[in-house]
């Protein structure tokens, strides 16, 4: 398979309008990953914080990732058809870009915990005395948890949503396994016809995706996590770089931000 | 929970499991194949990748994006990037299932050598252990706990995603979950998940046993 039978299959104006075209599964591709990426950090934030701000449940917290990374994404998603069936959903839903319940679900469930375990990490990460002394200029519990906890914990809790943003696109692509749309259509539908081109370039067209996901979400955490932690975070690379022996790395909140990603899928 | 009865199908018939051991046996071989073989590679890459990296520090950032980058990339995505290459030999599952490891083990060993005291060094270096031989002898022997803690990571991450392999014809576990869903016959989609599960468990824990059994020293100061 030649890179002039790429182009050439990029080039051809078919491939890019219609209900099979790359516009259009691009675009429910984008939309159910996006909603389902919002519903969940909906449902895990707030447990994440909770959590986090009163110091319990690390047991829970660390067990749900490790049951997220056992449990395989396929596996996941073939059960919850044959629960739910692949029937179409209410109009409202494909109005906000919901094509299929059960895959909706899944990426919900599978993008839940890295965000609650991050946002745990993050919030019952921030130093004691740090909390301490924001109570003794007479802050209460809700304020410290806003004005003190959630902006340092930022940059842990954007990388479980950028995890979970980069779990949920790849996951997507299986929809094309149980007869929903998205860029995974090309790859299963050109397997099953054995056109190597479209296999190819489905392909191509979902890694290109993902990293695309992975870019903007690393630009909108730069916006996100306060200037102060950005410096701090910077004076640490610099500071390892010059003395790489250090004892104890990895404590400073730069390093914070650099946390396992949890799954490819 | 409500994985019990869909089309009063129940989630798993016995009979077809007794009738089916063979097959079974054969599907675990193959999907343990396609796991230990990348983690092999993986370990083999990342290992040299990391001494170099932590030498040369300049080549960190670079090392580590390269790695994200690939990790980026969907399982199914990668496979079929390599389909009209590789075809149905198993380096269609086994190249994109190593480029996984080497994120994951690169942090870890990375990790465990940043870690090693600055006190042990020295006291090597007074021994007269130099460069290369510090590395080997003392810095890389006290990462171990590190690296295995990413092989456990990298063994579970890829348990879970070799079942995606079966849908380019790499068999292994994910063949049953596939074949379940498209006969709608729910036991082999169970007995193909369970064992994807046991197998992610049973690996972790083995791997901590090995980490046990290699590091006598961290469990001696454990006790003490």
């Amino acid at each position: 398979m030649s890179i002039q039978s790429i182009l050439d299959w990029f080039d051809n104006g078919d491939h890019w309008s219609g209900p099979e075209g790359i516009v259009h599964l691009l675009w429910q591709h984008v939309q159910i990953s996006v909603i389902a990426v919002l519903v969940a950090t909906l449902i895990a934030l707030p447990i994440g914080l909770f959590f986090g701000h009163h110091r319990r449940g690390s047991f829970v917290a660390i067990n749900l990732a490790n049951i997220g990374r056992a449990l395989p994404a396929l596996a996941l998603l073939l059960f919850a058809v044959e629960r739910f069936g692949v029937a179409d959903p209410p109009a409202w839903m494909q109005t906000i870009g919901i094509g299929s319940i059960p895959t909706f679900l899944v990426l919900v469930a599978l993008a839940i915990p890295p965000i609650v375990t991050n946002t745990f990490a993050g919030v019952s990460g921030v130093d004691p005395e740090t909390v301490d002394a924001a109570k003794g200029m007479g802050m209460g519990g809700g304020q410290v948890l806003r004005r003190v906890e959630m902006p340092l914990a930022s940059p842990l809790i954007m990388a479980g949503i950028r995890t979970s943003a980069v779990a949920v696109v790849a996951t997507a692509t299986l929809a094309a396994i149980v007869g929903w749309g998205g860029l995974g259509r090309y790859i299963y539908d050109g397997y099953r016809v054995q056109d190597d081109q479209r296999i190819f370039a489905g392909a191509l067209l979902v890694a290109l995706l993902a990293i695309s996901v992975e870019g903007v979400l690393a630009l909108v955490q730069r916006f996100v996590v306060p200037k102060g932690l950005r410096l701090a975070a910077r004076a640490d690379d610099d500071d390892a770089a010059r003395r790489p022996r250090s004892a104890n790395p990895g404590l400073a909140p730069g390093a914070a931000i650099e946390t396992e990603p949890v799954v490819p899928t | 929970m409500v994985l019990g009865a869909y089309n009063g199908d129940t989630l798993v018939d016995w009979s077809w499991v007794n009738d089916h051991t063979g097959e079974i046996r054969q599907r675990i071989v193959e999907h343990l194949q396609l796991v230990g073989w990348s983690l092999l590679w993986g370990l083999v890459l990342a290992l040299p990748i990391a001494l170099l990296v932590h030498r040369f520090h300049g080549f960190r950032g670079a090392a580590l994006g390269v790695t994200g980058i690939l990790y980026t990339i969907p399982s199914l995505a990668a496979f079929a990037l390599l389909l009209p290459y590789t075809g149905l030999s198993q380096y269609t599952a086994i190249i994109p299932l190593t480029t996984y490891t080497l994120l994951i083990l690169l942090r870890n060993i990375l990790a465990g050598l940043d870690a090693v005291p600055g006190d042990v060094l020295e006291a090597a270096e007074g021994m007269g252990y130099s460069g290369s031989r510090r590395l080997l002898a003392v810095e890389l022997p006290l990462a171990v706990p590190s690296i295995i803690a990413g092989l456990r990571i990298a063994a579970v991450t890829l348990i879970g995603l070799v079942p995606v392999a079966a849908l380019v014809g790499q068999g292994g576990l994910g063949t049953f979950m596939l074949d379940g869903f498209n006969r709608d016959f729910q036991t082999p989609l169970t007995v193909g998940t369970v064992l994807v599960v046991i197998m992610a468990i049973l690996a972790d824990a083995l791997l901590l046993l090995v980490q046990r059994l290699v590091t006598p020293w961290n469990r001696r100061t454990a006790r003490a």
